[in-house]
């Protein structure tokens, strides 16, 4: 655990190492055809999008000897997976050469994902496929375990009702500012109480919606593009190789 | 001419309450951001504190599990035991942060309960019937589990430390940190031997 902690400490000269992802299914070994792979990214997308869980999968060659745990946690945590309110991120990370996988789970979703309950994921559902050399099986039966075990923890409406919160203070703002003008083309002070009355229920509503802002919802951009939403994870999950 | 002097006094009266206002003001603000990093080196602290007694808690159900199956190890047992039971003793308050002795106390204690169980969990390797039991797979999973989030935690507490014993030290709210009593707290080191202690491979 101790050489853990002291590679945490010396990993920050070393950024480049942890893959930042724009996709929520990635294989940096080409090991899962491209038609899979499209397949699961936009089954994860469907995930976020009705759940907002963000599930992300990453294959890579190697962890360049650093303890999987470690390397999950950084990849996890550099790409903010999950919802900033929620904490509800999962990453599968698989080590092809390694053979190592890990799958880490954000604060939000370690009661619904226990450590136990991941290792047996990787155990029973996700070696035996990848001891067959069959990784788009192991990694599917993996993912649909993990979906599973976390549907019902969250709701996305929540996150598209902070949305519209955010749209509340602009309004207040533009009827402040013209009360203002208008108060004092008028040379009186009769709008500076509505005014201040606003600017009272402008800054409240953005108190409001402040926790809100920052979840998976803005990753529509560009299609089936994974973008992370802050969210943040305290090394639970379980590591396990095949 | 007596007059004007008052008017004088007075000015340099109102000059040295403005002063006095905007130095209070500033002390307040920093006292404030002070109160606010040492209450996140406090959270993380309880972050850390969590993870450790879930490990602690984890140690009963364990020991029972091996020992149905490995019941001569008796010595590796109470190792564990024991230092569980060490553990437990130790009551440590946040303000203890600042005590380097007892910060101590309770790394060592945690060391050793740390380096009993992977003893443990290396005997355990030479009875093949344990790797095929589910609930001791399991329980090894939650132990690890525990073990890795205890790294993180600590990786965050001492992060917290570093941004709180950095600003306290720095000018100038040094200054403020000094006349209202805010110390330095200690950090979580690798201890000496960490690296002989047998690293247990899943």
């Amino acid at each position: 655990m101790l050489f853990i902690i002291s590679m945490f400490l010396s990993i920050s000269s070393a950024q480049e190492q942890f893959p930042k992802l724009n996709r929520y299914a990635t294989d940096l070994t080409n090991t899962i055809s491209a038609n899979q792979l499209e397949y699961l990214n936009r089954d994860l997308k469907t995930f976020d999008d009705t759940t907002s869980n963000q599930l992300v999968f990453l294959m890579l060659a190697s962890l360049n000897n650093y303890p999987v745990e470690m390397f999950a946690y950084e990849v996890a945590t550099r790409n903010n997976i999950g919802t900033k309110e929620n904490n509800n991120g999962v990453l599968l990370l698989v080590a092809k050469n390694d053979r190592k996988m890990r799958i880490e789970v954000g604060y939000g979703l370690e009661g619904a994902l226990p450590d136990a309950l991941a290792s047996s994921i990787i155990r029973n559902e996700i070696a035996p496929h990848f001891r067959r050399d069959d990784y788009y099986s192991g990694v599917q039966a993996g993912l649909n375990a993990i979906k599973l075990a976390t549907m019902g923890e969250y709701k996305r409406d929540k996150i598209l009702d902070d949305d519209e919160g955010t749209g509340f203070p602009i309004i207040y703002f533009i009827i402040f500012i013209a009360l203002s003008i208008l108060s004092s083309m008028r040379g009186g002070r009769g709008g500076g109480l509505a005014g201040l009355i606003l600017l009272g229920g402008m800054t409240g509503g953005k108190g409001r919606s402040s926790g809100g802002f920052g979840g998976g919802g803005f990753s529509g951009g560009s299609f089936g593009g994974f973008s992370g939403g802050g969210g943040s994870f305290g090394g639970g999950g379980a590591s396990g190789g095949w | 001419m007596k007059n004007k002097g008052l008017m004088i006094g007075c000015g340099i009266g109102a000059v040295l309450v403005v002063i006095i206002i905007g130095f209070v003001l500033w002390g307040v603000s920093i006292y404030n951001s002070l109160i606010t990093l040492e209450e996140g080196v406090n959270q993380s602290w309880a972050q850390v504190e969590s993870q450790y007694q879930r490990r602690a808690d984890l140690v009963p159900n364990l020991v029972n599990t091996v020992k149905g199956v490995a019941e001569f190890e008796r010595e590796t047992f109470t190792a564990v035991t024991e230092a569980r039971a060490r553990v437990n003793q130790i009551n440590f308050t946040p303000e203890m942060l600042e005590n380097p002795n007892a910060f101590q106390q309770f790394q060592s204690a945690q060391g050793e309960l740390s380096s009993a169980l992977s003893r443990l969990l290396v005997t355990v390797e030479n009875y093949p019937q344990l790797k095929a039991n589910e609930n001791f797979l399991q329980l090894q999973a939650q132990l690890e589990g525990t073990e890795n989030r205890i790294a993180v935690e600590r990786m965050k507490f001492n992060q917290a430390v570093q941004g709180y014993n950095t600003r306290i030290r720095r000018f100038p709210a040094n200054f403020i940190a000094g006349i209202t009593g805010f110390n330095q707290k200690q950090y979580f080191q690798a201890a000496e031997g960490a690296d002989e202690v047998p690293r247990v491979e899943f």
